[in-house]
Order: structure tokens, then C-alpha cells, then sequence
């Protein structure tokens, strides 16, 4: 499904490097979590991507299924099946949740060739989705995220993957900021939308989100690259004992 | 992001725009008038129209150097006549088709009766200028009183003007709120026409009316509407501007509004070349309202744009709330500019006044000049005003793009965005919903990149 190999990215407004020789490899149907500490490049993997400017990759390769990610545009890359679920979504006063939402589908249902929804079928797919997200019909109606607390902005991002339905999801750190309740939530949305030919890349600081959704890699990623990867134990080793001994081990 | 400022002088208002430069070398001036064919004949507007003759003749036309004429270059204005333009073809669904309303239409700021609806609404008297003129009006209270009023402290040269040489427009009285809003058509006739419109509103007590406007008239163009809302009234005016050619043109409100009453006021500004409206509003009772609003789409880039927005909010009451917002998005060199004041006098305390004016570039090449101004010599009242500039937010068009929403459709969305403010203005839904559609569709005809 995903694959990145040597990946190489530098800052486009100074010269600083980030990702040094980061490869990785998510197959159909698994979900793969990256820990790190701060700084190790963890959001700039996510952004590089998922197509954010500010980035230059100066060497190595990132495909979904076989083409290139590098190459396209952000949209593109959604219609090609990828999604970024934000560590901090934005608001977006003014546009209606449901109107971006809908423009967004059909955007991307254009760009492969398939039929536009028509409203009536939008509006009954997303609110079954919406209600089991517990996002309320007027939540539906506002503006994108505007008035949201961190956990409605957070399962509204979950409620964009389950209309979007991408086979390549990557949540950065959706974790953050998270109640017990909503961290459930947003947990039985995602293990909703797992199957065998959807994948999934989540960044995590906190081995606890792994309780609700179980990776079947982790990845250690320190300095732009990944330096150890196992199983799930290994989340639960960064738990009890910091990243400190990992990280001399690699070394 | 609204900084607040208050200043509070204790020296009486000083009268702006006089001192300096006004005193044009007269000429100019006869030439301009001379070009008119001013109404001769003596109806109930005569006085008026003589008054604001001499009052015309003593500030002269504007200059560069006069104070509220810095940003805007008045010689489109003070020009004899206007430079001819073709007649553009109209090619889509006026804004407000299919409202049940009134509609009146204006070729070149002239009634056109066989395109007009019968007058006749329920709690409405209506009648042109024109024909009202021979017969006498109620509106003699009020023709060019308002309007001589608003030229302190601030002179509005080409308002008077319009109050002498003006020849038609619609007087409306309202004494019961009407089943439906009335709607002015503007449209043009004649590739060389100045046209010139003046109206004359009068709310009633407790009576409320809708007014909208849509439409563009003349090669040039001259607007002046005179509103006074009696207590407890209500008027809320709806207009759409929109040149499709290099057009030039000005508009001044002159609002007064009684205790209780409310004044709202949206204007959607799409193109053209050089475009001022100005507003000048006087409260004047206790517990009144007055909402100012303008959303302006500017786009230099088939000839130069330059918007104006002009406003003048007095709280001479207790109690009373202003808000003005304009939102302006420019384009290809296109200019904007806004001179926004709240004067606050003596005794108008729990004054509640405010005022943002922003402005959104797509390319570094447009500007947006802003001048917003607080007097305040009540010392109980809340006034704020805020002024920004900027582009589009790269992290908001990364997240719609990021959702599969292409560059241009994110953008017309941000734009919009930047835009709510002041749409959120226009308190009826339905309208709104209207007007959010036609931006929509002319944002994405004119994709920004």
C-alpha cells in the first residue's frame, strides 16, 4: 500500500534537514503506529505526504500502490486514497461543514471517474455516519470546525475519513487533546473503518490510543528515520521506560 | 484581532475637508454644470435644488489634496462628462428573481414605467420624483434635507450635486409594513448617459421596509438616497453593484434614524473602475440601531479597480449600537479603500459603536488603504475598530485541499470565508442564501488562482 523508501526532506525556507533516509512499509489491511520523541519529524512525514508546502524533498521515494506521491498535487492525493487526519484541524468560518464535506467527496469521486452524489444520498450517508461519531445534526450545519471543542474537531476529522473512505489513512497525534470519552470514540470510528485493503499510519506520543486501536507494527522514529520497529510490546516497552534505552540500542 | 482604540478630545469637532483645497478653480465646476442641463421648471424639490446649488458653488469640486479625497481620485467624478461605454450584454438571472416583490426599474436613473410594477402596495406610498415634482410631496420635508445635513463636517460635493440636478428616483413612504420588499432595477440605456437618481424614504412609525437594489446604470453614475426612519421603524436595504464594464460611480446614503429604530444596510460591489459609496448616518434617538455592511470583489486586471467605501456614523443618543463591516477581496492591482468614522457627542453615552475593515490580497500587486477614525466626547461608551490586511491562509487551503477539494474551488470556499462577516449583515436568510450563491458562481467563473 504505502511505501517510502530513503526518504530525504529538508525545510524549503532554511537549510535544515528533517527526514534522513526514513523507509517504511505499510501493507493492505494493517495499521502501523510511529512513536518518537519530539522533534524526530514525526508531523513533517505526515505533511510531506499529504502535499504541504514548506517542504523539499531532496532524494528517495514515497508511493501509494505503485505511483508516486511526490508528484501530485494535495488533491490529487486524496483522490488517489490518501487522508490526513490533522493534529490541529482548521477552522474555517463562513463554509458550511456539510458543503465542504460534500464538495470534498464529489471532488474526488470526479477525479476517479465516478459519479457525483446527489444530495439526497449525501445527506442520509453522512448522517448515519455522523450519528455514530455522536456528531450532532447541527454540528453538521456549522461552519468547518468552528465553535468545535478539541474532541468534536477531532471526531469530525474521523467523520471526513468515514465519508471520504481512503485506503491510506495517516492520523497525526488525533490523540491529543482527547478525553477518555472522545479518545473511545474516535477509536471504535477508526477500528470501524478497518479492513482488508485499508491501511493506516498512526502518529502517536502516547502508547494509550494503541489500547483502542491495535497496531500490528510500531515504529520507533528518532532523528528523520525509523530506528527500531516491532510489535505492539514495543509501544508499551517506550511506556514504561522512555525512548532513552531504545535509542542507545539503535545507536 | 479588532484593536481598540478611544480616543476622547474635548475641543469641538473641527470641519474637516474645508480648510484645505476645496476652493477649485471655478471653471472646472461651471463645466460640469453646464454639461447637466439643470431641471428648470419649479416643483416642490426647486428650493432644494437651488440651495444645494449654492452650497455646491462654495466647496467647489474636490481636489486630491482635500482630506477625504486622498485615496480616490475625484477627475472620473469632476469630468464634464462621462467617457462612453458599450452597452454590456446581460447574461445571467438578476440577483432577486422570482421574490415576490416589487420591482421598479431605472434606465440610466430615469423611470421606466412599462418595465415597472403598478405602484401600488399596501402601506406604501410610491412615486417617482419626476412626476411627484409637478404635483408636490410629502418628501419636501425631506429632499435634500438630509443630504444638506451630511455635509458636516465632512463636504460630499457631488451629493449636492445630485440634489440639484437629479431628475427622477422613487419616494417612498411607508406607513405599514408592506407584504413584500420593493425592488430598484438599475439599468443602463445609452452608451454616454450620466445618470443621476435620487430617492427619498420615509419609515413610519413601527413600520418596516425591505429595499433592494440591484443593477448598474449610466456610463457614470450619481446615487443619492435620503432615509429617515421615525421611531421604532425599521428599513433594511439589500443592493448589488456589479460593472461588468470599466465603469465609474458614486452613491451616498444619508440615513437619520429615531430612537428605537433600526437601519441595516449590505451592499455587494463586484468590479467596475472607480467606485465610491458613501454612507453618512445619523442617529439621532435613543436605543436606535444602524448596521453598515459592504462585501467588495475587485479584479484590476481588465481595467484598473478602485473601490471606495466612505462612512460617517454619528450616535447623537443614549444607547445606541453601530457596527460597520467591509470586507473587500482585490485582485490584479486592484485597489481598496475605506474611511470609516464613529463620532460619538456629547451626552450620547452607553454607546456602543464598532468597526472592522478588511481587506483580502490575492497577489501582492492589489492594496488596500484603510483610514478608521474614532471622536468620542461622550465618556460612558464602548467603541472598537480593527483594520487588517492579508492573503490567503496556506494552512486552511492545505487542509481543503488535503480533503480533495481543488486549489481554485478551496480558494473560491476561503473567499467566501473571508467574506462571512459581512454577509452575515443581511438578516434575511433567504436573501443571504442568494446572494452566497451568485458570489460562488462569479468567484468560480473568475477562478482566482
Amino acid at each position: 500500500m504505502l511505501k517510502i523508501d530513503n526518504l530525504h526532506v529538508k525545510l524549503e525556507e532554511e537549510d535544515k534537514q528533517i527526514l534522513k533516509g526514513l523507509s517504511l512499509e505499510v501493507p493492505a489491511g494493517q495499521v502501523h503506529a510511529i512513536m518518537g520523541p519530539n522533534g524526530s519529524g514525526k508531523s513533517t512525514l505526515s505533511y510531506v505526504l499529504s502535499g504541504r508546502d514548506g517542504y523539499v524533498v531532496t532524494e528517495g521515494t514515497a508511493t501509494l500502490d505503485g505511483d508516486s506521491l511526490l508528484d501530485m498535487e494535495p488533491e490529487e492525493r486524496a483522490a488517489a486514497g490518501l487522508f490526513l487526519a490533522f493534529q490541529y484541524p482548521v477552522e474555517i468560518p463562513g463554509v458550511g461543514n456539510m458543503t465542504f464535506l460534500r464538495t470534498a467527496l464529489n471532488a474526488q469521486r470526479k477525479a476517479r471517474g465516478q459519479d457525483e452524489l446527489s444530495s439526497g444520498d449525501f445527506l442520509k450517508l453522512v448522517r448515519a455516519k455522523a450519528a455514530d461519531l455522536q456528531i450532532s445534526p447541527d454540528m453538521l450545519k456549522r461552519p468547518v470546525n468552528v465553535g468545535f471543542s478539541g474532541g468534536e474537531k477531532k471526531r469530525n476529522e474521523i467523520l471526513q475519513m468515514a465519508m471520504l473512505e481512503p485506503r491510506m489513512c495517516i492520523m497525526d497525534e488525533t490523540d491529543s487533546g482527547l478525553d477518555v470519552d472522545a479518545m473511545r470514540l474516535v477509536s471504535d470510528g477508526v477500528n470501524a473503518l478497518r479492513s482488508p485493503d485499508r491501511s493506516f499510519l498512526v502518529i502517536t506520543h502516547y502508547q494509550r490510543l494503541l489500547n483502542h486501536i491495535q497496531p500490528d507494527v510500531v515504529h520507533i522514529m528518532a532523528d528523520g528515520r525509523i530506528v527500531t520497529s516491532g510489535g505492539p510490546e514495543l509501544a508499551l516497552q517506550v511506556e514504561q521506560e522512555g525512548y532513552g534505552d531504545l535509542l542507545a540500542e539503535a545507536r | 484581532m479588532a484593536d481598540t482604540a478611544i480616543r476622547t478630545k474635548d475641543q469641538t469637532p473641527t470641519i474637516e475637508g474645508m480648510a484645505e483645497g476645496m476652493a477649485k478653480p471655478a471653471g472646472a465646476l461651471d463645466a460640469r454644470l453646464a454639461a447637466l442641463n439643470l431641471p428648470q421648471q419649479g416643483g416642490f424639490s426647486a428650493r432644494a435644488r437651488q440651495d444645494a446649488l449654492g452650497r455646491l458653488r462654495a466647496m467647489g469640486l474636490p481636489g486630491p489634496r482635500d482630506e477625504y479625497w486622498r485615496y480616490t481620485d475625484p477627475r472620473g467624478f469632476n469630468a464634464p462628462v462621462p467617457q462612453a461605454l458599450p452597452i454590456p450584454h446581460a447574461d445571467e438571472t438578476p440577483l432577486f428573481d422570482g421574490l415576490d416583490k416589487l420591482t421598479l426599474v431605472f434606465v440610466d436613473g430615469a423611470f421606466d414605467e412599462a418595465a415597472s410594477d403598478d405602484l401600488a402596495l399596501d402601506g406604501v406610498e410610491i412615486a417617482t420624483l419626476a412626476q411627484a415634482d409637478t404635483v408636490g410631496s410629502w418628501a419636501a420635508d425631506l429632499y435634500g434635507v438630509l443630504e444638506s445635513a451630511g455635509q458636516t463636517p465632512v463636504k460630499r460635493p457631488f451629493a449636492a450635486l445630485n440634489t440639484a440636478a437629479a431628475r427622477d428616483g422613487v419616494l417612498i413612504r411607508v406607513t405599514r409594513t408592506p407584504s413584500r420588499p420593493i425592488h430598484v432595477v438599475h439599468r443602463r440605456g445609452a452608451t454616454d448617459a450620466d445618470a443621476m437618481w435620487h430617492h427619498v424614504i420615509r419609515v413610519e412609525q413601527g413600520a418596516e421596509l425591505t429595499l433592494l437594489e440591484t443593477g448598474m446604470s449610466g456610463a457614470r453614475s450619481n446615487g443619492v438616497i435620503e432615509v429617515d426612519v421615525a421611531r421604532g421603524g425599521k428599513f433594511h436595504h439589500v443592493a448589488s453593484k456589479r460593472a461588468v464594464d470599466p465603469k465609474v460611480g458614486i452613491s451616498h446614503v444619508f440615513a437619520r434614524i429615531a430612537s428605537q429604530a433600526q437601519f441595516k444596510s449590505f451592499t455587494l460591489s463586484v468590479n467596475g473602475t472607480v467606485m465610491r459609496n458613501e454612507a453618512v448616518i445619523d442617529i439621532a434617538g435613543d436605543d436606535a440601531v444602524a448596521h453598515i455592511a459592504a462585501a467588495v470583489l475587485g479584479d484590476g486586471e481588465q481595467a484598473p479597480f478602485h473601490h471606495d467605501d466612505t462612512v460617517f456614523i454619528t450616535h447623537g443618543a443614549e444607547r445606541c449600537e453601530s457596527r460597520q463591516v467591509f470586507k473587500k477581496v482585490l485582485k490584479n492591482g486592484a485597489t481598496g479603500v475605506f474611511q470609516g468614522k464613529i463620532l460619538v457627542k456629547p451626552g450620547a453615552q452607553k454607546t456602543d459603536g464598532y468597526q472592522i475593515s478588511q481587506a483580502l490580497l490575492l497577489d501582492e500587486r492589489s492594496q488596500f488603504l484603510a483610514k478608521p477614525e474614532l471622536e468620542i466626547y461622550a465618556d460612558d461608551v464602548k467603541c472598537s475598530h480593527g483594520s487588517t490586511t492579508g492573503a490567503i491562509d496556506d494552512e486552511a487551503l492545505f487542509y481543503l485541499r488535503s480533503r480533495g477539494v481543488p486549489r481554485e474551488r478551496a480558494i473560491v470556499f476561503l473567499v467566501l470565508s473571508f467574506l462571512a462577516d459581512a454577509l452575515a449583515e443581511v438578516e434575511d436568510e433567504g436573501l443571504r442564501d442568494r446572494i452566497y450563491e451568485r458570489l460562488d458562481v462569479w468567484l468560480t467563473l473568475n477562478a482566482v488562482h
